[in-house]
């Protein structure tokens, strides 16, 4: 049955899921399958009609700097320079004073302190999402939120800045969930995957990945990783 | 070319001495020493560009609009002054308004000096009341049901419009003036702001948020400036409307300030002085938009892409 003008739609249902703390997970599946609105929901930007979120013990009720969320779009404030916008967390909260040593030291683990001054227009697509990640994870969030963080680079650029978020999570085992339509991003990054599918949205498979890292894009183990998803999501080739 | 301006200077000046016999001998000297500081500086301008190359930029750029400035005094003079081509007196030629100028220089300075205070005041009032109004109508959407009606029906109608009324409510003619000008400046302050905060990226309220913001954060360093621009284009428009506000009231009712000298001039068929008031008044009102201009470009170096005044 066709949807009704302004009908809502279910977007998401029956979902249950649990991340270990600590654990880097992706999320991926076709466009529309509330890939972004589950991650809305983790954010507490959207409220769910029915069920509940939970960190550790804790309901989510509304958005915290506890879960950072990065978007597509670095979404930098373009009033700010870099360090300010680095800074924003702090201020926001209310403990700049307190924690202002921390900015140079993030700065400097996304690699941009000659940039500090600079405004978000004067910066590649890579560095602002650099930023983005920055401003972020100065809050220390139990939980990175990311929303496709890479889908708007150019392929060598996103290759590198797979290699930056590992080592930041590497660094400081933030707990991470990683929404991407990109099936070698998510088995080069995560210890699971989770697939989901379309209408309602819901997540049909979990995969782990046990994979030392870092990973070979090439090795033989890696590809039978991409063809199982891919066969999964009806994309595998005939003729193999 | 750089002795265009002199040059110019003297072609000018020339076509005032072809027709001078006929002039008050106190208007033609004070209009050849105005021509004579012209020439001499812009020569030793034209010298000096040789060893300085910010200088040499500077004429380049602006050496065509001043000679053609320069010149364009010369044909005033000729249509006026030389040929009659203009009833008299309305159209006094250029000597006649320098003239008038150096004479009547305390009055009028004293005049400027009047609309200068009568002006900021206003227009300081106008943007504070705007910029609050703006906020709450754009943030709230409960502000926005009540106020925006009262902005739909008050805005349009002209400020000049409630002099009559205004003079009679207020104490004194200034602080109605002022009143007035501050009205002029709030409506399109108010619509500007307002739209601006309206249509803040919602995004941007969302990373906000997940960073740990609350409402104070949100309206104060995402809502606020992300509306600037479109803030800047509310106070230019204000800015517009209020000089001629300022003109107005001050021909009417205010007994001073620039509005003021030109009418009194007009009662005393003195149009050398209208002409005079109506050049300090261009000087004076094209300055006060260059230092908001200024202030945009220090408040909005962010912004890439901006008009150049």
């Amino acid at each position: 049955m066709p949807d009704a003008p302004g009908a809502s739609r279910l977007a998401l249902d029956g979902i249950s899921l649990t991340i270990a703390a600590g654990e880097l997970v992706s999320l991926i599946g076709p466009s529309g399958c509330g890939k972004s609105t589950l991650l809305r929901l983790t954010a507490g930007l959207d409220s769910p009609d029915a069920g509940e979120l939970l960190v550790g013990e804790e309901k989510i009720l509304g958005p915290s700097a506890e879960r950072g969320l990065v978007f597509q779009d670095p979404n930098l404030f373009p009033w700010l320079t870099v360090r300010r916008n680095i800074e924003a967390g702090l201020v926001a909260r209310g403990v700049l004073e307190a924690q202002r040593h921390e900015v140079s030291e993030f700065m400097r683990l996304v690699g941009l302190e000659a940039f500090a001054n600079s405004y978000p227009h004067h910066l590649s697509g890579g560095m602002a999402q650099r930023v983005s990640l920055a401003r972020a994870l100065i809050n220390h969030p139990k939980v990175l939120l990311l929303d496709e963080p890479l889908g708007a680079l150019d392929a060598f650029t996103r290759m590198r800045m797979q290699d930056e978020v590992l080592r930041l999570w590497e660094n400081r085992r933030t707990t991470m969930l990683l929404v991407t339509h990109d099936i070698d991003e998510a088995i080069y990054m995560s210890d699971h995957i989770l697939i989901m599918t379309q209408a309602p949205g819901r997540v049909d498979r979990e995969i782990d990945v046990d994979l030392v890292r870092p990973r070979d894009r090439s090795s033989e183990s890696f590809l039978r990783f991409r063809s199982e998803i891919l066969e999964y999501l009806h994309f595998a080739g005939k003729a193999a | 070319m750089q002795f265009a301006v002199p040059i110019a200077g003297l072609i000018t000046f020339g076509v005032h001495l072809l027709f001078s016999k006929n002039a008050p001998p106190l208007e033609t000297h004070s209009y050849m020493l105005l021509f004579w500081e012209i020439v001499g500086v812009s020569i030793v301008l034209a010298v000096a560009q040789t060893f300085w190359p910010a200088l040499r930029r500077w004429m380049r750029h602006m050496w065509p609009i001043f000679t053609a400035a320069i010149l364009l005094i010369g044909v005033w003079d000729l249509i006026t002054f030389g040929f009659h081509l203009l009833p008299l007196p309305y159209f006094p030629g250029p000597a006649a308004v320098l003239r008038s100028l150096i004479s009547d220089r305390a009055l009028l300075l004293d005049s400027t000096g009047h609309s200068l205070v009568l002006l900021l005041s206003g227009y300081t009032l106008g943007v504070v009341v705007g910029l609050i109004s703006g906020v709450c109508i754009g943030w709230s959407s409960s502000v926005r049901y009540w106020g925006m009606p009262l902005l739909k029906v008050i805005g349009p109608i002209p400020a000049t419009a409630w002099i009559p009324l205004a003079m009679v409510i207020s104490p004194s003619a200034i602080v109605s003036s002022a009143g007035l000008i501050a009205l002029t400046v709030w409506f399109p302050a108010t619509m500007l702001t307002a739209s601006g905060i309206s249509n803040t990226r919602a995004s941007y309220l969302d990373v906000a948020r997940t960073l740990g913001a609350g409402r104070a954060y949100l309206i104060f360093h995402v809502a606020i400036p992300g509306a600037l621009p479109s803030i800047f284009v509310g106070l230019f428009m204000g800015l517009g409307a209020s000089f001629l506000t300022l003109v107005v009231a001050e021909s009417v009712g205010v007994k001073s300030g620039l509005g003021w000298y030109v009418s009194w001039a007009q009662g005393w068929a003195e149009y050398g002085k209208v002409f005079a008031a109506l050049i300090i008044m261009a000087g004076f009102f094209s300055t006060i938009m260059t230092l908001l201009f200024k202030l945009r470009d220090r408040v909005l170096v962010w912004q890439k892409g901006m008009i150049k005044w």
